[in-house]
């Protein structure tokens, strides 16, 4: 379908796999490296993660991969905890991150009728159009696995409210990013992963 | 709003889905992929997949059957079966699954909750607890439940172990009440209550469902996060989507399928 060539950074994360599996029924055969140059030569680059931040920043230092990261122009998706490390710290294992938008990473606040880790289908807000979330309206569900969020702002492009509201996707120039997981998220995850499959630098 | 989440269970046995009543006679349902797809199709929230012979054969679950179901479905899914080390969970969650749940091995060896929890992050750990209430009016904790002849009752209070295994990094309790386990006379309210004031982790009721009236009783009674069922499901008995619509109905959060 696409002559999109898409890296998966080889975080370490373990939803590596149920990604690239999403990818394919698009259509889209990404290739898994934590190679610089692999990854620089991409034209989309995707950075998943499931894990803890103070580990997921660890890993991609001991890979070398943080001045990669931040030096690439090509659209990049963050997911989940990938797009908690595209902030500039996290609360978890108080971490300083990538520092591509701007914030701070928080615990959610659990109280008895709010459950952290927050898990399950959940509905976005839209607070503004974007080529990432076409198609995808307000009320869509998303399948949301997180103990962490990121604050709302001026790059917010949807939030979800779970006790508190934080931002479920996120745009800044080619900086994108999805608190939910698109790759087990239904039709809603798979619009979200056509539309940035089909962003171009 | 976060929808309450309906959860068919596959109990995975020689890489075919199986039905036993009260953990035991277990018969053939059907393929796993098949079923997998049947379940995405009519609006389930998630799956969760029991390799119930893993852990009394001491083996680790079989990843080639993860693969082919993460490959297929695009909602999330929990395995379960011999998971007992770091590597062994890794093994599977990168197959494509998205959560992993222990229950044999947590007991044998507790401190894996919490090795799982750091390598991972706690919202991939769940927990699965066989519970049973004993003559003295306690229930306690089984472990190797997967068959009947390796099925082993242990000391330990079921509450005592969901408190100890928060505390070690447990990110949601699956309860499998195994009194009403495939009896179809309803979750066991009263024991999924006292387990919800005690878990600050999302709770899944787990055993008995086999009526629309059970799922909503688990939800406004035992507030739980989740209900897990598998013989209403695999027989067709009650079909998700008129599930969804009654719950809908009655005035909980369920996602559009």
């Amino acid at each position: 379908m696409s002559t999109a060539d898409v890296v998966l950074i080889d975080s370490g994360g373990a939803n590596i796999g149920s990604v690239r599996y999403a990818l394919e029924r698009l259509g889209v055969h990404a290739q898994l490296s934590a190679a610089p140059e692999r990854i620089k030569a991409a034209t989309h680059v995707i950075l998943p993660g499931v894990g803890a931040a103070a580990r997921g920043m660890q890993r991609l230092r001991e890979l070398d991969l943080v001045e990669t990261i931040r030096g690439l122009r090509q659209p990049l998706l963050g997911i989940c905890l990938g797009m908690q490390l595209l902030y500039e710290s996290s609360e978890e294992g108080d971490v300083e991150c990538l520092g591509l938008l701007p914030g701070r990473v928080r615990k959610l606040v659990a109280s008895s009728a709010v459950r952290v880790p927050h898990m399950g289908w959940n509905t976005l807000t839209v607070e503004r159009d974007s080529p990432l979330l076409e198609g995808i309206g307000d009320d869509a569900y998303a399948y949301f696995v997180h103990g962490y969020a990121a604050p709302i702002g001026t790059a917010t492009l949807a939030t979800c409210v779970h006790g508190q509201s934080f931002c479920a996707a996120v745009q800044r120039d080619n900086i994108n990013g999805a608190q939910f997981h698109p790759e087990r998220s239904a039709a809603v995850g798979h619009r979200l992963l056509a539309n940035f499959i089909g962003i171009r630098a | 709003m976060l929808s309450r989440r309906i959860i068919p269970c596959l109990d995975v046995r020689d890489g075919r889905v199986v039905k036993g009543v009260r953990f035991r006679d277990h018969v053939i349902v059907g393929a796993i992929e098949e079923l997998a797809l049947r379940y995405r199709d009519e609006g389930a929230d998630e799956l969760v997949f029991y390799d119930i012979t893993a852990s009394p054969e001491r083996r680790s679950v079989d990843r080639a059957w993860v693969e082919r179901v993460a490959r297929l479905i695009d909602i999330p899914f929990c395995v379960a079966g011999g998971i007992r080390s770091v590597d062994d969970a890794r093994d599977v969650l990168c197959a494509g699954a998205d959560k992993i749940s222990v229950n044999s091995p947590a007991l044998e060896r507790p401190a894996l909750i919490g090795e799982l929890a750091d390598a991972f992050g706690v919202q991939c750990v769940v927990l699965g607890i066989d519970s049973l209430m004993d003559v003295d009016g306690q229930w306690r904790v089984r472990q190797y439940t997967g068959d009947p002849s390796t099925t082993q009752a242990l000391a330990k209070l079921t509450l005592d172990w969901l408190e100890e295994a928060q505390q070690l990094g447990a990110g949601e309790v699956v309860l499998n009440c195994m009194g009403s386990d495939g009896t179809r006379d309803g979750f066991d309210i009263t024991q999924l209550k006292a387990a919800r004031a005690l878990c600050q982790v999302p709770l899944v009721a787990s055993g008995g469902a086999g009526t629309r009236e059970h799922f909503a009783a688990a939800f406004g009674d035992a507030d739980v996060d989740a209900a897990l069922a598998s013989s209403v499901f695999h027989s067709g008995d009650v079909p998700i989507p008129a599930l969804k619509a009654y719950l809908r109905d009655q005035r909980f959060e369920v996602r559009d399928a």
